[in-house]
């Protein structure tokens, strides 16, 4: 029970550090900060990747969490890599 | 053993400060890109630290997930063209559901016996990362406008069903946290994933494909409170960071949304708009001054300052490029081209500026609804290309009107007005533009590509 309150103490602070830090991108990057929001979303990897390595005895949970993998990933990769090549066609006037 | 895991978890404190920093740098459009290859090397350090835990030990699923997911993603990154970044977003946020759902169902597996609150944690987690999955889904296919109908769903009794597969979901809750090793808590914990897969459907049928701006931004968000719930679970700050990151920006955008389309998130979740009968708006007087382009050409040849207004219209007609080459056969004619962008001028936050930063318009050109507004009264052409009711006077002069409130780009108060359309068709929200029939108005009817090809050979030919 005490870790979880500690843990809900991180939430709660780490929501009102999203708020300020996010309020402060411009409409101009919203659809870049939507795609690296899905790669960071995928952070799950983390306990798909625990659940996924789990040994013997445990191989429904691991399946499980292998599928978890996937799903993350595709996040992760599809979400980084969109975010990229935006973010590559903002472009200054150059003069 | 206890040193290998201080020092792993140390690693996530840096992950979580990467994707911190990373969206800092997401504040200017010089910095973002850096930002976000560094949040991209806190993820793949998190992924080698977790890698490193000693309770991995089975390498078959990782590797072949990891693979798979690898390739599908950079196929979806690579092949997904800008206009159909709001279906890829859409369903990014449901994969993000699915794995967090996917970890609690392994995690009760793994381990049946667990805390009550372990067990109402795992159902949340499964609870909110179903709904993102399905209603991702129906969000996605609303899109893509295929396999369902972009007009909202609505049936009798809509809001009683929704109550009531909710209660059912909260009672699975309550009999399957109360004893998770029970006989039955598998088929239990199966029921709430299967209706709170049915309940992500029907929270985002009802609701029209002009509303999927609000609705992928709100499941945006949900995507990242699933992590957040997951992080929960197998107690880990790094993904309550991280998720909690994802939550607040989805918020964030889904107020912003709502704001530009003066509507509130409860009227747009529960609303099933666009099958509305908008109300009676004033009568509109004047005439219509349809011009040709040799006119319009006039018109633009003089003028030395320009707004262009772009509408998801001009998306449609593919004519990006072509309002670029318009703007450079202007700007060599001395005449300084900005464009006014409204929040909702795509089909999602911000899709418009990442059409038009595609076609090779520079980012400095592009200039928000608040900054362009009071520059209004100086500018000599105001150019409206596919876009309605983002630039019509009566949210600002006609109380009675249904648009009344909602935040518009001023274009009328420039001197002169062009309206490029296809017909006199009306906006989305089906309501009359008086801006159209005002004196400065100057309407130049046909297809949006068309119309600006003949304007830049116009140019063309003049120099």
């Amino acid at each position: 029970m005490e870790v979880l309150i500690f843990l809900l103490f991180i939430l709660v602070l780490a929501i009102f550090l999203g708020f300020e830090v996010i309020s402060k991108v411009p409409s101009l990057l919203h659809t870049p900060l939507m795609s690296g929001s899905n790669a960071i979303s995928g952070v799950t990897i983390v306990g798909a990747l625990i659940a996924a390595g789990l040994g013997e005895g445990e191989d429904t949970a691991a399946l499980i969490g292998g599928v978890a993998v996937a799903f993350a990933t595709i996040n992760v990769v599809g979400g980084y890599l969109v975010t990229n090549r935006m973010l590559g066609m903002f472009k200054k006037k150059d003069k | 053993m206890e040193d290998v895991r201080t020092l792993l978890n140390l690693v996530y404190i840096l992950s979580a400060v990467t994707f911190i920093l990373g969206f800092k740098l997401m504040g200017r459009p010089t910095t973002a890109r850096q930002g976000n290859l560094l949040s991209a090397v806190g993820m793949a350090a998190a992924v080698v630290a977790t890698l490193m835990f000693p309770e991995v030990v089975r390498y078959t699923y990782i590797i072949a997930g990891l693979v798979i997911g690898a390739v599908i993603g950079a196929l979806f990154a690579y092949r997904t063209p800008m206009t159909g970044m709001p279906q890829m977003v859409g369903l990014l946020n449901g994969f993000g559901g699915a794995a967090s759902l996917l970890v609690a169902w392994a995690e009760f597996v793994a381990r049946p016996s667990q805390p009550l609150y372990q067990g109402i944690i795992i159902w949340l987690t499964v609870l909110i990362g179903t709904v993102t999955l399905s209603g991702s889904l129906i969000a996605w296919a609303k899109l893509e406008e295929r396999f369902i109908p972009t007009k909202p769903v609505l049936y009798p009794g809509q809001r009683i069903v929704s109550v009531l597969l909710l209660a059912a979901i909260l009672g699975g809750g309550i009999w399957f946290a109360a004893d998770t090793t029970a006989p039955t808590a598998t088929q239990v914990l199966g029921a709430v994933t299967a209706l709170a897969f049915v309940l992500g459907i029907l929270l985002v049928i009802p609701i029209g494909g002009a509303d999927m701006p609000v609705v992928i931004s709100l499941l945006n968000s949900y995507s990242g409170m699933a992590a957040c719930a997951s992080g929960f679970i197998i107690q880990n700050n790094l993904l309550i960071v991280a998720g909690a990151l994802v939550g607040a920006s989805g918020i964030i955008l889904t107020l912003i949304m709502c704001k530009a389309m003066n509507r509130s998130v409860a009227n747009v979740v529960l609303g099933g708009f666009g099958a509305d009968v908008p109300g009676k708006a004033q009568d509109v007087i004047g005439e219509i001054k349809p011009v040709k382009p040799d006119e319009a050409y006039l018109i633009l040849e003089a003028a030395s300052s320009v707004v262009i207004v772009p509408g998801y219209g001009l998306a449609v007609s593919q004519a990006q490029h072509a309002v670029r080459e318009l703007m450079e056969a202007m700007e060599k004619n001395g005449t300084e081209v900005r464009f006014a962008i409204h929040p909702v001028a795509g089909r999602m936050p911000g899709h418009m500026n990442v059409l038009l930063a595609e076609a090779n318009v520079p980012y400095d050109a592009l200039v928000e609804m608040d900054a362009i507004n009071p520059t209004m009264d100086t500018v000599d052409v105001c150019m409206i290309i596919g876009a309605n009711d983002v630039v019509n006077p009566a949210a600002l002069e006609d109380k009675s009107s249904p648009l009344w409130g909602m935040p518009i780009i001023e274009a009328h108060r420039a001197r002169t007005v062009i309206v490029m359309k296809r017909s006199m068709g009306k906006g989305f929200a089906g309501v009359e533009n008086p801006l159209f029939f005002r004196n400065n108005t100057r309407m130049l009817f046909g297809d949006a590509k068309a119309s600006l090809q003949a304007l830049i050979n116009e140019f063309k030919g003049g120099n």
